[in-house]
């Protein structure tokens, strides 16, 4: 028999509340971004037909999402083998790592930004001109600490020792232990490292802007400055997109059996 | 001949010695439990032979081949850990399968073996669960099939019942001494638990202090204990010290009592020892004025084990355990004065010559 959970009044208003507060703003950006670009008046979708209508609009987009999924990539191939080395055989060195990965939260980005240009300066053009080169390395160390801690949860959530003594014990070598073993079981924190990150990289606008990237958040202070209905638009399509992203990401982290539920038989 | 040989194995953190030069020799489909308190090296010893850890010192050999600097995934040795420790992304099945499937055996190969070990270890039906919705002695089982999936050369076991209530873990030690004599695979078993390691075991090895104190069949152990910490470790003992004061009669003075120890006899003129009488042999009765072999002393307490009571008498500076029937413990309440009788032939002697006064009460 299933047993209905009856929500406590108190509770009821808070949550009405909480909603209230994130609904509302969206609900007034969608009502004045339905104003007609030309006349100021409502309702018409003519801002979201001039947002689509802009190749910029396109070509930010799709950078800034290919950026996210580059520092995504970097980050776990970087990150996933040292926080497991680190669980398993350095645990003196996991406080020095997580001081260092709270640096990029302490350091703010316009200053991070001007230090990266100058270390950076003299490197190829290649590298130092592309997006994918600097800017990718800029956005892996502003995700470090979202990746970092979210994996470091999830290596603390699984007996890391047990586990990869009994997969070597079984004849698996190292490569097959993380790719078997320790990556299924932590697939929930880095999944959450990876939608942090993604979040983090199509929103950052200090480090595009003052490096001279045209990236999606430029492209939206752009349309800001010009158009404040088509800005409203693309606000909400922006918020719209990283949902859609980060839901994808979560369907594709989910598909296979298994997953968060088993952390508990881990023990 | 020799299977598994671990010789003059040693193995320093620090300046602790975890094992100091310790030598086992077990023959092929034998089963040896290591026995000893937490901090022996029990567990430092099994991990050497599964390869997680090496030696300072010494070599292991198994089947004639030296495996000291081989490593773990090269060692065919299979192993059932103490936690839990199933890969929680998969299921029952899939586990068990895992070894297998390193080894790149064939698919219907596979499906075979892992479909004859659920049935072997009564999980015929959980096949496709995953380990949270497994109960603790369900995992172990699984755990156990996974290990022998893959056909290991030496089946490693380090306390696998501990996390278990006492129930699943006697059935379970049960299983696992039947599938191990099924199957004739050479075990080595690490518990702390004496009863576990004298129910299913060939051979026991008791360790102390990173060395082993004695080797022998679990008979052997309980019967003849060869050290004052055997002694002590596997079952229960009564432990008197005294002085042999005439070694041809065989007498041993204990508080000024004298007792007829028949294995005292040829122990040299003031020679320190130890008398060792298990509780079930000293036999109680109500004080009738003292008698030849006779300690005088008080109960002190009564404590009901099931199969027998336990009584705890104070006499003089030692206080005596002895095992009876609850009906017979009925005459003999807390408080009564009683006579303890040391049976002579039953009883037991240790040299304590060489050993320290303080290492002797530490016990």
């Amino acid at each position: 028999m299933t047993v209905r959970r009856r929500i406590a009044p108190s509770a009821a208003v808070w949550i009405f509340l909480g909603v209230l507060y994130f609904i509302l703003p969206l609900i007034g950006t969608l009502i004045f971004s339905l104003h007609s670009i030309d006349t100021g008046k409502c309702c018409t979708l003519a801002a979201y037909g001039y947002i689509f209508h802009q190749s910029a609009f396109w070509h930010t987009i799709r950078l800034s999402f290919e950026l996210a999924l580059e520092t995504i990539a970097i980050s776990l191939v970087l990150f996933v083998p040292t926080v497991y080395l680190v669980h398993l055989k350095f645990r003196k060195l996991r406080p020095v790592l997580a001081f260092m990965a709270l640096i990029p939260f302490v350091v703010p980005p316009i200053v991070l930004v001007v230090g990266l240009l100058d270390v950076y300066r003299g490197t190829p053009s290649w590298y130092y001109d592309h997006p994918f080169g600097f800017l990718g390395t800029a956005y892996v160390i502003l995700a470090f600490p979202y990746m970092f801690f979210a994996l470091d949860a999830g290596f603390r959530a699984i007996d890391v020792h047990t586990l990869t003594e009994a997969s070597q014990n079984l004849g698996a070598s190292w490569l097959t232990t993380l790719v078997k073993v320790i990556l299924p079981n932590i697939r929930t924190a880095a999944l959450a490292g990876s939608f942090l990150t993604l979040a983090t990289v199509m929103g950052e606008f200090t480090i595009a802007n003052l490096a001279q990237f045209q990236t999606f958040p430029i492209f939206l202070d752009l349309i800001n400055e010009t158009q404040p209905y088509g800005a409203a638009a693309l606000t909400l399509i922006s918020f719209g997109i990283t949902w859609a992203a980060m839901l994808s990401l979560l369907f594709i982290g989910r598909k296979r059996g298994g997953g968060g539920r088993l952390i508990a038989g881990a023990r | 001949m020799a299977y598994l040989e671990l010789q003059k194995l040693e193995r320093d953190f620090g300046t602790v010695k975890a094992l100091d030069g310790i030598e086992i020799s077990l023959g092929e489909g034998e089963f040896l439990s290591l026995l000893g308190p937490s901090g022996c090296g029990k567990t430092t010893a099994l991990r050497l032979v599964a390869g997680f850890d090496r030696p300072d010192g010494g070599r292991i050999v198994v089947d004639g081949r030296d495996v000291t600097n081989i490593s773990p995934n090269k060692r065919d040795m299979g192993m059932v850990f103490q936690a839990y420790s199933l890969f929680p992304n998969m299921t029952a099945r899939q586990n068990i399968e895992f070894g297998l499937r390193i080894r790149r055996q064939e698919k219907a190969g596979r499906t075979k073996r892992v479909d004859d070990l659920l049935e072997l270890v009564g999980l015929g039906h959980a096949g496709d669960r995953y380990p949270h919705q497994l109960s603790g002695g369900m995992q172990q089982r699984v755990a156990l099939a996974r290990a022998l999936a893959i056909e290991p050369r030496v089946l490693l076991l380090d306390e696998p019942l501990s996390a278990l209530d006492a129930k699943v873990r006697v059935q379970l030690r049960e299983e696992i001494r039947r599938i191990q004599l099924e199957l004739g695979i050479t075990t080595l078993y690490v518990t702390h638990d004496q009863e576990e390691a004298l129910a299913i075991s060939d051979h026991v090895a008791v360790m102390y202090g990173g060395k082993i104190e004695q080797m022998g069949s679990p008979a052997d152990m309980y019967s003849s204990p060869a050290t004052p910490f055997v002694a002590e470790f596997v079952g229960t003992m009564n432990r008197l010290e005294g002085v042999v004061v005439d070694g041809a009669a065989g007498h041993v003075e204990h508080a000024g009592i004298r007792l007829n120890v028949d294995a005292a006899r040829g122990r040299q003129h003031q020679e320190r020892v130890l008398v060792l009488v298990r509780p079930e042999a000293l036999e109680l009765a109500a004080e009738n004025g003292g008698g030849a072999n006779q300690l005088a002393g008080e109960v002190i307490s009564q404590t009901f084990l099931g199969p027998v009571t336990r009584l705890k008498v104070s006499s003089g500076a030692a206080t005596l355990i002895a095992d009876m029937s609850a009906a017979r413990a009925q005459a003999l309440p807390v408080g009564a004065r009683v006579s303890a009788t040391v049976p002579a032939a039953d009883a037991r002697l240790l040299t304590l010559e060489g050993v320290a006064q303080a290492a002797v009460e530490e016990l």
